[in-house]
């Protein structure tokens, strides 16, 4: 086994996403069946090679330090499931 | 036991951009609630970040002067994780590839000098404010702040006192003031503070379990906040206990640190390279722009003006450790061509009236002209010290020039000796018994004579004059 | 001829001699809508009071005699591009509801050149699917027979262009998302160079190798599109500040002299008889017009699906964090405190398969697994893209099938995600290495199913592919059916 469920578990946790019970095995049986195939990577001598985070060798891409007026706070608010005043509100955290 | 302590601090400073570090939102303090925001800082879907180049300018320019190598190659990285205060899920900083690393700040410790390493300076998006309902189960958020550029400044674990450290900050803080980059501002929190903290027997080489220290908004509380660690520390240890490695929260009003255990669940912050955005490379050429750009240090200002003014090097400390009194200072001995004098001034009579009002030396109503042109007349002899200690004071409350002052309140000194002669010659004509005392061999009544000289005058004769008629005058 | 069969360039004549009227032509497209959308399902969303609104307004400019390169043009629009005032879900329950107020730079370049939107068509739940199944709106299903997916994830895009539904589409393809439901639906999709078409606006699903590009009826139409969507955007860091030719130039130019590649590691067991004969056919098209075709070895190209399945979930379970209940989109009621709003809202928001990658995403990047994975992924597809540069010192492009099979059915592959991800087997590699692709029907299988011929270029050289493309199109005269629906 690559994954064990519990291992599923702590991932979905992380990922903030509830899973079932039922999910948990057939998340834990795929992501295993997944992993296993690309386990096939490690045939492959990769030491010393420059990983590639980019498709192409753009740098520098910079913007100057100039205002352009932002939407303001209706705008901001408009897509807000639970909008109270100027405020996006949110449940709780609890410690 | 002896202990040793061990104290490492990582700094966070705002820079002083216009806009935020991936949007062109403005970074203004305070505002509306979520009106500083737009679909970039907002996170909202398919919208892309785009790096605004005054914030590597600035982190390049903090980088020179706390003498770190600028990488020629930095990346930025997502650290993933949730929270209400951070929109997009993660937080854009750097993680593998920093702008800048292995710097050092020099200290001054008992009389010696002392490097307090730098580990690394990286830029980084600030997250929003999350205000917690008192009453109900809710949380209220603000984004205004998020995406305002921030960059990190970690120390090496050099500082061995919790007073190295509140120094080392303080040296921080002139620095990025200095620069022009950062408004300094703790309470607003463009400069914030976290501290590791450990202790270990003196002689141990191995570094005992840190702490970290959080939520500390002052010079002070750093260095409270760590004094009280220290002990608390050396208490669990001499009884038997062991310190755990957390994170606690500094708590103002009870003087305390305490555990936020919670918050501790374990951090897996998946850094990447984020894919949204490019490689900075930073040429030779263009460090040498910033190098030559960079204003002159306080460290470097205080041995000139020692060197160049000859003035002590308290002084010097006191008048460099802010850059517009450094300024006004240096424009009132342009001015003067006193420096000690000046320097006397600036740091009495001024920094007193400044203090009394909280004010700094920027909001000070006296001009640099009219303090200069004040030190000129005190050095003419037109007017007497005393008559300038009125004088600063009320260029202080009103703003006014010495010279419309003086005029206004007659303060001229009389230095006509014709018009003195006068007056002394009827003083003794009206006193001859004194005056016989006096010639008699009491020098005492001498003091008399004076205080008569000044009634007579108001208080306006030049007092050395006076002195010296009388003497003549009186010896007959 | 009805006019919503047309192509952009036929159409443009007849707006230009004044033979229809753009209205006429968003008449004709809504009036094929309300005929098969109800069979196909290429929209989420129509837009018929805006299209209207639109072509009239093109009709007053086109009676001034201002007409741009696509006034009158009914476009649509997969749903994964944010438009201002108008829902933009991404295919998923989680942004049903979500209403951006920017539009994607692509939507200001098409508005700007005088299109008309139909609407926003369906695809797979943030792109994540090769079926457009995974849709939370429901299926699209293929034209050519409608037992069958139209591949995806921008399968409506595909279909609305297959099923004249609209003139051309916008699509997004991050791992074959254009090509493969192109060569499955029978039309010209057009995957472009990373960075050559602007990414803002378009819902990241991973975002180093999506990229946005046409579904037109034939390679002129494609390069019209092109012509309008590609360049430099300043709001993008990884868009490329080069000059951008006129790509209707490269239309009807011989390729005679030109070296073809033909990749050995994309010719092997497991490919449908049916597709190999119809590559093999078009090898043979492309040597009658003078191309020379090349052996070359593309080594590194069975790891290419691993390193897709690590580096596209990774990013993804970043860029999907931010669908978190707070700002916009779906929050799941009666939650009390934080984490289960969090928790639920994400449990009831994403589909199964967006769960899946982001899990398999998250775990490739935590604590321990990063090197062994993600770091491990990225190395490799360095090599990949090495494969390619050392390819094109060979040849001036390469030649492929598009996909291994021609459409299969619905539901066929829900229960087994390798097997689905296999079906991109020809198609990602073009996205690791950043080059641009396009697929071109060249075919029907026995039962009528469409087939397409890919072809690679390096990066930049779409011009090359229009060239291509439209020289095969010319000379293999293949037969122009149209789905009976």
């Amino acid at each position: 086994m690559k994954i064990s469920t519990r291992e599923v578990e702590y991932v979905a946790h992380l990922a903030r996403l509830e899973i079932t019970e039922g999910e948990k095995e057939k998340f834990t049986s795929q992501l295993n069946d997944i992993l296993l195939y690309i386990d096939k990577l490690n045939e492959l001598e990769t030491q010393g090679v420059e990983p590639m985070s980019h498709a192409i060798g753009v740098t520098n891409a910079f913007r100057e330090d100039k205002v352009i007026d932002s939407i303001g706070t209706e705008q901001s608010l408009i897509n807000a499931p639970d909008a109270r005043g100027e405020f996006f509100r949110v449940p709780k955290v609890i410690d | 036991m002896d202990f040793e302590t061990v104290i490492g601090l990582e700094v966070h400073a705002q820079m002083l951009t216009d806009t935020k570090i991936f949007c062109s939102c403005s970074t203004k303090f305070g505002g509306t609630p979520n009106s500083h925001t737009c679909p970039v800082c907002l996170g909202m879907p398919g919208v892309l970040p785009v790096l605004n180049k005054k914030v590597v300018e600035y982190a390049m320019k903090m980088a020179l002067a706390t003498n770190c190598e600028i990488n020629k190659s930095c990346e930025f990285a997502r650290k993933n994780y949730f929270y209400p205060d951070l929109p997009k899920g993660y937080q854009i900083s750097q993680y593998a590839y920093p702008i800048a690393e292995h710097g050092y700040v020099l200290l001054d410790v008992n009389g010696e000098q002392k490097k307090i390493g730098i580990t690394r300076i990286h830029m980084e998006e600030d997250a929003g404010k999350l205000i917690h309902d008192e009453h109900n189960p809710v949380s209220y958020v603000d984004l205004n702040r998020t995406g305002v550029p921030l960059i990190e400044i970690v120390s090496e674990p050099d500082m061995r006192s919790p007073e190295e450290a509140a120094d080392y900050l303080k040296r921080l803080h002139e620095i990025l003031v200095y620069l022009e980059i950062c408004d300094g501002n703790m309470e607003e929190g463009s400069f914030r503070c976290d501290a590791n903290v450990s202790i270990r027997p003196r002689g141990q080489k191995e570094f005992g379990t840190r702490t970290e220290l959080k939520n500390m908004n002052s010079f002070r509380n750093v260095q409270r906040a760590l004094e009280y660690e220290i002990k608390r520390q050396q208490y669990l240890v001499e009884n038997g206990g062991t310190v755990v490695q957390e994170t606690r929260l500094w708590d103002d009003a009870q003087g305390a640190t305490n555990s936020m255990r919670s918050k501790e669940e374990a951090h897996d912050y998946r850094y990447f390279p984020d894919p949204d955005l490019v490689p900075i490379l930073v040429d030779d050429a263009w460090v040498e722009k910033i190098k030559a750009d960079l204003p002159e240090l306080p460290l470097a200002k205080r041995e000139r003006f020692v060197n160049e003014y000859q003035i002590p090097a308290y002084d010097a400390g006191v008048l460099t450790a802010d850059k517009t009194l450094a300024l006004y200072y240096e424009e009132v001995v342009k001015l003067c061509g006193k420096p000690k004098v000046a320097s006397n001034w600036l740091m009495g009579d001024v920094m007193r009236f400044l203090n009394e009002d909280k004010r700094s030396i920027r909001e000070c109503p006296i001009k640099t002209e009219s303090l200069a042109e004040m030190i000129k007349l005190i050095d003419e002899g037109a007017i007497s010290g005393k008559m300038a200690k009125e004088v600063v004071e009320d260029m202080y409350k009103t703003g006014k020039s010495p010279q419309d002052i003086i005029k206004e309140k007659g303060l001229v000194q009389i230095t006509d000796e014709g018009e003195l002669i006068k007056t002394i010659t009827s003083i003794i004509e009206a006193n001859q018994a004194q005056a016989a005392e006096y010639r008699s061999g009491k020098e005492k009544v001498f003091g008399f004579f004076v205080g008569q000289v000044m009634k007579a005058t108001k208080g306006k004769a030049n007092p050395q004059l006076v002195n010296e008629l009388l003497k003549k005058m009186l010896a007959g | 001829m009805e006019f919503n069969q047309s192509t952009i360039h036929e159409l443009q004549e007849k707006i230009k001699n004044g033979s229809v009227t753009a209205s006429q032509i968003t008449e004709s497209v809504f009036s094929r809508i309300d005929a098969v959308e109800e069979r196909v399902h290429s929209y989420i969303r129509l837009m018929k009071e805006n299209a209207l609104a639109a072509a009239k307004k093109a009709d007053e400019d086109i009676k001034k005699g201002d007409i741009k390169p696509l006034t009158g043009i009914p476009i649509a629009l997969k749903d994964i591009l944010c438009t201002k005032g108008i829902t933009t879900t991404c295919g998923s329950h989680i942004l049903h509801n979500f209403v951006p107020p920017y539009n994607a730079t692509v939507v200001e370049k098409l508005t700007a050149a005088g299109a008309v939107f139909v609407g926003k068509a369906n695809m797979d739940e943030f792109a994540m699917g090769s079926s457009t199944e995974t849709s939370w709106f429901g299926p699209t299903r293929n034209p050519w027979d409608l037992e069958r997916i139209p591949g995806g994830s921008s399968g409506g895009s595909a279909t609305a262009v297959a099923a004249d539904e609209c003139i051309a589409s916008i699509g997004s393809d991050t791992g074959g998302s254009i090509r493969q439901p192109a060569a499955l639906c029978g039309v010209v999709g057009l995957k472009p160079t990373y960075g050559r078409v602007s990414r803002f606006g378009l819902i990241a699903f991973a975002s180093s190798l999506d990229q946005i590009g046409p579904f037109t009826k034939d390679v002129e139409d494609c390069a019209i599109m092109m012509n309008v969507l590609a360049g430099y955007d300043p709001k993008e860091s990884t868009s490329v500040n080069a000059e951008v030719p006129d790509y209707r130039q490269f239309v009807g130019r011989d390729i005679k002299g030109w070296k073809i590649g033909i990749p050995k590691e994309y010719f092997i067991e497991g490919i449908d008889p049916e597709i190999t004969a119809a590559i093999q056919q078009a090898i043979k098209v492309i040597e009658l017009c003078g191309g020379v075709c090349v052996d070359i070895s593309l080594p590194h190209t069975q790891y290419c699906v691993a390193v897709y399945y690590i580096i596209a979930p990774a990013e993804a379970s970043s860029n999907l964090a931010r669908y978190d209940g707070v700002r916009y989109g779906f929050r799941a009621a009666d939650v009390r405190e934080l984490l289960e709003m969090y928790k639920e809202s994400r449990r009831q928001g994403f589909g199964a398969e967006v769960k899946r990658r982001i899990m398999i995403g998250t775990y490739a990047l935590s604590a321990g697994y990063y090197d062994a994975y993600y770091k491990k992924a990225s190395q490799v597809r360095a090599l990949i893209k090495k494969d390619f540069d050392e390819a094109f010192k060979k040849c001036d492009v390469i030649l492929t099938p598009t996909t291994p099979t021609p459409a299969f059915k619905i539901g066929e592959k829900t229960d087994d995600p390798l097997q689905m991800y296999l079906s991109d087997v020809f198609t990602i590699s073009t996205n690791l290495a950043g080059i641009p692709g396009i697929s071109v029907p060249c075919g029907y299988s026995t039962s009528g199913l469409p087939i397409g011929v890919q072809f690679l270029a390096s990066h930049f050289e779409e011009g090359k592919l229009i060239q291509i493309a439209s020289a095969y199109e010319k000379n293999a005269k293949i037969e122009k059916r149209r789905p009976a629906l």
